[in-house]
């Protein structure tokens, strides 16, 4: 069932997924993480990726780069089909896409010297001049705000989470890529070091000209970095606009759940009891029809039987739903 | 404006933590006496010692004297001497069979847990055959059917050994590859060849190394065991098992001809043990702050 | 305060020996709480809050060393025997961890954690400690709760087990609940209802309940006085509403302005505090949040400030250079 994905952005797509299905046996069940997502990113944008656990956003992030190869649908970086992709090529690929994980610190590998973490790209890559190499590192470390002649000869554990996170992203800079997936790359860290690290990507992003997909599950997070937000719950979009639209005036149900929960820093603001029922279904059995429909106040038949479709909201906004909370365009 | 950490050169400096453990003495005793005995194996043939092979049948049984520092054995050789000789033995066997064992056993353990699937099947399944085998038969079998010699005493004893690493860096590997520093070498275009040499030996080399220094202990007591049995290395070779297999016949004249073998053999074994506990204790890398 | 507090910490410091030195993990704290009031503890990792949570209850590793006071309902805690202390542990004082897979003994059925509790603190027999326990998943809103009973903890969601856990925490009645980050291992869905099961439960039986978490949010809507912590101390301390229309301590608004909010355009730079929480083993000179500050002044370098009252008696802050008095809006 294709989630299409009718908008298309002035520049052309940097990457562009096409009904990507992404699944896996435990057991002798099988999780259905990605089922059939569709989503493009224009050259410079970042796009945010937001859902709760088990809504399938980081599998959709390894599977973009193939580290868990989908079932089916196609994943095109600059116009080149990955998925078909093997070996060589897709190694010489995966330089020009970089990965920032979630735990900072077990992203480093804990016996190796910062240097040599941070040179190994480069080293893979195919740069011979250990001198050249060395310039490079140093250069990367400088642009993430870390003093190299402090930091190259040491080991991971002697750094603090939001210092790994800073070397994690020198590392993923250093071969000077073109798109960066960042896999909830501040959830792990403290509040006052968020901020530290958000504004980092942000200026990175501008000085080395980089096109982000940020996944997390943090809205307010997403938000603060991204142009345009998808939406995601239990392997399949709900919803896509840009940012400030789609806060302001979400069309999916889910979108506004998730919108109410976040707690506020303000007293007035005295939490509604919430409207959230029920706790997500497994991804090994989703519900039929739409995948929401359990939690949904506005649930009907059609939402049983009938799968929704991305439709347009509003100027470029799409919601898969049968009772969105705008009138369809 | 990004906040840039440029006030991290004092934080920096102050963080490194070596945590110095304090080895206490028993550990520098240790260290002490594998030093020597391996030294003493080492140099057994310049060393200022009668032959070990020398008989003399009017000196048989005589206590430790001026002439032979630990007396003499029912066949009036130099218990001394043999004594050292056998730590040659002992010790070659004690080493060389696990070296074999944590170079195949590792290999394959680190192979199969980084590929998993079919070929970790078929590895585990292998590996549990042979040790379903009762080793010492298994040991017993080859000897009758090949001749007892040195190199194939060494050779069973290292391939019965395979399995118990392969445990070892398989487990290691399995909790290793699914952590994020591999998916990131493997996003960084790294070959399998790379990822397995580069990132996921150097974390599997510290328990294989611990293990490998058990492996020795073990490998001398069985080594020692098979010998006093008369079924290890053959005559006129001896080690302290086969010394200790002989003593039992004078255990009322001179019981020292029993145990002063055995004791060295339990002090070298322990040794090993503790060399390798703290070893591995010490070098663990610290994950994260306090 | 009217009534005598419930809850009374007073001037409590906590060190552990490390291998490094001396780690003051909690440095002369003092709060009160009343009965079926709620104080929210808001700190970041390393601040002390779980450490003195820990002290609350009695419940520090063996290496640790406390002196001051705690008393709880008129007793004091330090000190206290062993039985003593276990007869009010789960009685009159109840616990909420951050993580329930880690808090439920993953080998024992639900039923049997459950009813376990029950039959030790309230002498309850078997079929009437199987009745209340239905009676207690229902209230926290399990669906099915007599299955639940011979579930075991890993066959229940995240936000299920915190229910679990809650309920064994409310079991037996207690006076006061301690939360110690219930809701950060949750999804934010789950954490909405985990806290509203919280306050309505708390309105329910009159307890009084301390919130340790991180996240100002969640601190905001829920509770009737907030504590900030940093390095060990507390440095602001006001009922919510007060505390929120005016941060007199440049930490607690340097806290607020840095979190991420909705309602904000992106691509809006987030102030953030530059440097990072000081290491325990090395105590800073003067104010733990001095290098970080920017009002620092020389005053601050040298001496701690102490807790001192603003315009209320009830808003204490502990800062040489207090925002209102620094003069101008804060960027």
């Amino acid at each position: 069932m294709m989630q299409h994905y009718p908008q298309s952005p002035t520049r052309d797509p940097l990457l562009k997924v096409e009904d990507l299905v992404v699944e896996y046996p435990v057991g002798g069940k099988t999780i259905h993480a990605v089922s059939g997502v569709s989503l493009e990113v224009a050259r410079g944008e970042t796009l945010g990726l937001v859902g709760e656990s088990g809504c399938g956003k980081s599998t959709l992030g390894r599977a973009v780069l193939q580290l868990r190869r989908p079932v089916s649908g196609r994943v095109l970086f600059d116009g080149q089909d990955l998925t078909g992709m093997q070996g060589d090529s897709l190694r010489k690929m995966r330089q020009r896409v970089q990965l920032i994980f979630q735990d900072p610190i077990a992203s480093l590998n804990p016996r190796r010297r910062i240097g040599d973490i941070i040179a190994e790209p480069l080293v893979i890559a195919g740069v011979k001049d250990p001198k050249k190499r060395q310039e490079l590192v140093h250069e990367v470390l400088s642009a993430v705000g870390l003093d190299p002649s402090l930091v190259i000869g040491r080991l991971p554990h002697e750094f603090s989470g939001g210092q790994c996170q800073r070397i994690c992203i020198a590392r993923a800079l250093v071969l000077n890529p073109e798109f960066i997936i960042c896999d909830e790359p501040v959830s792990a860290l403290d509040v006052s070091i968020r901020a530290q690290i958000l504004n980092l990507l942000e200026d990175m992003k501008t000085r080395f000209g980089l096109t982000l997909l940020f996944i997390a599950h943090d809205l307010a997070v997403v938000k603060a970095v991204s142009d345009r937000v998808a939406v995601m719950y239990l392997g399949r979009l709900c919803e896509v606009g840009p940012s400030e639209q789609l806060f302001a005036r979400p069309a999916h149900p889910y979108t506004a759940l998730l919108i109410e929960a976040i707690p506020v820093p303000d007293p007035d603001v005295r939490p509604a009891e919430s409207v959230a029922v029920g706790e997500p279904p497994s991804p090994m059995s989703p519900p039929s029809g739409c995948r929401f429909r359990t939690r949904c106040p506005r649930a009907d038949q059609r939402c049983s039987d009938e799968v929704p479709e991305l439709r347009a909201m509003a100027p470029d906004q799409f919601a898969a739903c049968h009772h969105p909370l705008i009138p369809a365009a | 404006m990004a906040t840039l950490e440029l006030s991290l050169n004092e934080d920096v400096a102050v963080t490194p933590v070596r945590r110095v453990r304090r080895l206490g003495p028993l550990f520098w005793a240790a260290v002490t006496w594998t030093v020597f005995i391996l030294a003493a194996a080492a140099f057994a043939g310049v060393l200022p010692l009668p032959s070990p092979t020398d008989m003399d049948m009017l000196e048989r049984r005589m206590p430790m004297s001026g002439l032979h520092w630990l007396g003499t054995d029912g066949l009036g050789r130099d218990e001394l001497a043999r004594l050292i000789h056998g730590a040659r033995i002992s010790l070659t066997v004690g080493l060389c069979a696990p070296v074999i064992g944590v170079t195949i056993g590792g290999a394959l353990g680190m192979l199969a847990g980084y590929f998993r699937g079919r070929f970790e099947s078929l590895v585990v399944g292998s590996m549990d055959v042979l040790l379903a085998f009762p080793p010492l038969i298994l040991a017993l079998a080859v000897t009758a059917y090949l001749g007892q010699s040195l190199f194939n005493l060494t050779c069973i004893l290292g391939v019965l050994g395979i399995p118990a690493f392969m445990r070892v860096a398989r487990a290691a590997t399995l909790t290793l590859a699914r952590r994020e520093f591999v998916i990131a070498a493997e996003a960084l275009g790294a070959t399998h060849a790379r990822i397995l040499l580069r990132e996921l030996l150097p974390n599997v080399f510290l328990p294989l190394l611990a293990f490998f220094l058990l492996g020795v202990a073990v490998t001398i007591v069985v080594e020692g065991a098979l010998s006093f049995l008369g079924l290890g290395v053959p005559p006129p070779i001896s080690s302290w098992g086969s010394m200790i297999g002989e003593g039992r016949e004078s255990l009322e004249v001179a019981p020292r001809l029993a145990f002063i073998p055995a004791i060295t053999m339990f002090l070298t074994v322990l040794s090993f043990n503790l060399v390798g506990d703290t070893l591995r204790a010490l070098t663990d890398p610290r994950q994260g702050a306090l | 305060m009217t009534e005598p507090a419930l809850l009374s910490v007073e001037d409590v410091s906590v060190d552990l020996p490390t291998p490094r030195g001396n780690l003051r993990a909690v440095d002369h704290v003092d709060l009160t709480i009343g009965a079926g009031r709620t104080l929210g503890i808001v700190g970041e990792s390393g601040c002390g809050k779980t450490m003195l949570s820990r002290a609350i209850l009695q419940l520090l590793p063996k290496k640790a060393k406390l002196s001051g006071r705690v008393r709880f309902d008129g007793q004091d805690l330090v000190g206290l025997n062993a039985e003593r202390l276990r007869k009010l542990r789960g009685r009159s004082l109840a616990v909420v961890f951050q993580d329930p897979m880690t808090s439920l003994n993953p080998v024992l059925t639900i039923g049997t954690q459950l009813i376990e509790t029950l039959q030790e603190h309230l002498e309850l027999d078997g079929l009437a400690a199987k009745k209340r326990s239905v009676e207690l998943l229902a209230a926290v809103g399990i669906p099915a709760p007599e299955q639940r009973l011979t579930q075991y903890p890993h066959q229940l969601s995240g936000g299920m087990r915190q229910r679990v856990a809650i309920a064994i925490a409310l079991s037996c009645e207690p006076k006061l609940l301690i939360a110690d980050e219930p809701t950060t291992a949750l999804d934010v869905t789950i954490q909405a209802q985990i806290l509203d099961l919280l306050a309505r439960e708390q309105r329910r039986r009159h307890m009084a309940m301390i919130i340790i978490t991180h996240d100002l949010g969640v601190v905001a809507g829920r509770t009737d006085e907030v504590a900030v912590m940093y390095a060990g101390r507390v440095v602001e301390r006001a009922p919510t509403p007060a505390l929120f229309k005016k941060m007199h301590m440049p930490y607690t608004q340097a806290l607020l302005a840095a979190i991420p909010k909705i309602d904000a355009a992106p691509h809006t730079p987030l102030p953030a505090i530059s440097g990072r929480p000081p290491d325990p083993t090395r105590p800073v000179q003067g104010c733990s949040f001095s290098p970080r500050c920017r009002y620092a002044g020389a005053q601050c370098y040298r001496e701690k400030p102490l807790l001192t009252a603003a315009e209320s008696s009830a808003h204490q802050y502990a800062c040489f250079h207090p925002i209102q008095l620094a003069g101008g809006v804060i960027a």
